[in-house]
């Protein structure tokens, strides 16, 4: 019991770095950090940097969360947490 | 019809629906009072934090802040919905696991301190208030430009209605109105949008529409950046380098804020189940994002729109909402080299044309040429993003006295239905308050939102992730990291905000940080300082060890007695 507990947490820690990561990256690095450089490129009318500052990283945001919310209602049942 | 005619009947109309909802959904316990009695559906809950959250400024004046700033504009895209994924992530599913009613809550009990709720409380009604005093003001601004009345009357107008279904409905009142004004103003938003897409590009989504064409073959935004280039401003897309590090701040503390706001939080508690609260996130940042998305399009249809129509046409042939506008002062026009013509330039010297940010959502359409109904529509959208957000800050702010320093902290005896009576006699004074201080708003409040963000990023975020990430955290490691991070950050906001006083300048800032950006620091600094202290100082008593490795995993009851393990 103990043990799948620890496991059970450790998994939700690796799914939450994975994402957060993910989080960071498009925000912070793609729509400020490298947005000069991705600039050059183009998504159709749209500056690569730019997009990613006005339109990217809020799509992938909403992504992100439903991914968790899968992962988790996965992990939940496997470990025999979930709730009725 | 007239513009003014629709004005009034939609504005009418939703009113009129909001009033209903209060009178079916009204509160009959605590519970119901605080948290809608806790069994709200998911997407439902969504719908109510996507409205709780979108206020006046994110309707009415985001667009207009981008299309001037281009670029930069994103640290508010970004930040004001960035923030989601951290909630959906770290914050709403264990608090939801935890239970109870407020944040104060559970700052109070997992840091086994009064005192630690008390820091909590006054943050929390800190935050809430100049929030909503904001908003109040929105109500105001567009009553009085679209209804006709004096601004005070448009103030006390949006008292009366607040008054009327937050006192008798509660949370669960609150949550279904926001539910209609959520469809109200999403709508609103979006129609206008798609309308101008088509107009200037021939796609009807927006969000494609302004990197797309325009009619006349080049791609709208290169387009909008010759125009600017053209003008002496910046290309609207290139990246303003001394600023990164502020843009990059100011990101943050948005982000960070937005996780630790009270009256976003609360709404987590109003759902049955922990995976209930962290689907309930993923709605609230879809149903946020289709505005957020639509934004930055209507702010480069508009700016295109301005420069085209504007820029070096004579005085005399202006279009009517021009003058509609002059009217105002929020758009005005100064003959410089008195050849009647106007020029809209970036060099202030020669420059004779000034638009208010804020008049960007609300002239759009007649900028563009569509409809009076869809006017009418904006302003039934603005007064519902400014209502509902309004009414969510209210709760936080009486559910704060009622719960948190009555129930909790100086009257532990009270009675469900005193406290229940308390709650509404303090949202009734709450929406009093104000409206009163909405009608006569000292100048700094607009500056001290930056302040409510600071605060929150600095304060609750990090003693709320501690508090489930960490088991080691003990009171004093959380207490003196909230404290230090106030107070690192409000003194840095109030030193370099002349309208507040300060008397520090902008060449004086921290590696160029804004006072809006420092909230960031000031959550780093908490961090440090809260696990540093906690390292030297006793363990939490066991209890609160095995509350945090409860709240972790969705199963079981947080109460040790009746565990279901």
């Amino acid at each position: 019991m103990i043990k799948t507990k620890s496991t059970y947490w450790n998994t939700n820690l690796k799914y939450l770095a994975l994402l957060l990561i993910v989080w960071f990256v498009v925000s912070f690095l793609f729509g400020i950090v490298f947005a000069e450089y991705l600039n050059q490129f183009k998504l159709g009318g749209f500056p690569l940097g730019f997009w990613f500052a006005h339109q990217g990283a809020i799509y992938i945001f909403v992504i992100l969360i439903f991914i968790y919310v899968y992962l988790m209602n996965r992990l939940d049942k496997k470990h025999d947490v979930d709730e009725v | 019809m007239s513009a003014q005619i629709w004005t009034y009947l939609l504005v009418g109309v939703t009113f009129f629906i909001y009033m209903i909802i209060a009178i079916v959904a009204r509160a009959g316990s605590t519970k119901e009072f605080y948290v809608a009695g806790g069994g709200v559906h998911p997407i439902v809950n969504g719908m109510a934090t996507a409205a709780d959250w979108m206020s006046a400024a994110s309707f009415l004046s985001m667009a207009g802040l981008i299309a001037f700033m281009g670029f930069s504009g994103g640290q508010y895209l970004m930040g004001w919905t960035g923030g989601y994924v951290l909630l959906a992530l770290l914050l709403a599913p264990y608090l939801r696991k935890f239970g109870k009613f407020t944040v104060p809550d559970f700052i109070g009990e997992r840091y086994y301190s009064k005192n630690a709720r008390l820091v909590a409380l006054i943050c929390a009604l800190f935050i809430s208030f100049t929030y909503v005093v904001g908003q109040m003001k929105g109500v105001g601004v567009a009553f009085a430009r679209f209804l006709n009345v004096p601004f005070d009357t448009g103030v006390l107008i949006g008292i009366g209605i607040v008054f009327f279904y937050a006192v008798l409905g509660g949370m669960k009142g609150i949550t279904y109105t926001q539910v209609a004004q959520f469809c109200v103003l999403i709508f609103a938003f979006t129609v206008p949008a798609i309308y101008i897409s088509l107009q200037m590009t021939g796609n009807p989504i927006p969000q494609v529409g302004f990197g797309s064409k325009g009619t006349d073959g080049v791609y709208l935004l290169e387009k909008l950046n010759l125009l600017s280039q053209d003008l002496g401003f910046d290309a609207y897309t290139s990246i303003d380098k001394e600023n990164l590090v502020n843009m990059f701040f100011i990101t943050g503390a948005l982000m960070f804020g937005t996780a630790g706001l009270p009256h976003v939080i609360v709404r987590f508690f109003t759902v049955p189940r922990v995976k209930d609260a962290r689907i309930s996130a993923g709605w609230a940042l879809l149903f946020i994002a289709i505005l957020y998305t639509t934004a930055p399009a209507v702010a480069v249809f508009a700016r295109t729109n301005i420069i085209n129509t504007l820029s070096e046409k004579p005085y005399a042939e202006v279009p009517q909402w021009f003058t509609n506008w002059e009217k105002t002062g929020l758009l005005t026009f100064d003959d410089k080299n008195k050849d009647g013509i106007i020029q809209y330039v970036a060099d202030a010297q020669i420059n004779e044309l000034t638009v208010d940010q804020d008049i960007i959502v609300l002239a759009n359409p007649e900028i563009a040429n569509l409809p009076p109904w869809v006017i009418g529509l904006v302003v039934a959208g603005g007064l519902a993003a400014a209502l509902s957000t309004a009414a969510g800050l209210l709760l936080v702010i009486s559910t704060s006295i009622s719960h948190d320093l009555l129930k909790n902290y100086l009257l532990p005896d009270i009675s469900e239905k005193n406290e229940l009576y308390a709650a509404r006699v303090a949202i009734a004074v709450a929406v009093v308050a104000a409206g009163l201080a909405g009608l006569n708003p000292p100048g700094f409040v607009a500056q001290v939102v930056a302040l409510a963000f600071g605060l929150a990023a600095s304060s609750f975020f990090p003693a709320i992730i501690l508090g489930i990430f960490d088991k080691r955290m003990n009171k004093e490691g959380a207490i003196t990291g909230m404290i230090v991070g106030i107070v690192f950050t409000a003194s840095y906001i109030i030193y370099f905000k002349p309208q507040l006083g300060g008397p520090g300048l902008p060449e004086n800032f921290w590696w160029g940080i804004s006072p809006e950006g420092i909230g960031t620091l000031g959550m780093i600094l908490n961090f440090i300082i809260a696990l540093i202290v906690s390292r030297f100082t006793v363990a939490p008593p066991k209890e609160v060890q095995e509350l945090t490795e409860r709240i972790r995993t969705p199963r079981g009851s947080v109460s040790p007695k009746n565990n279901s393990h």
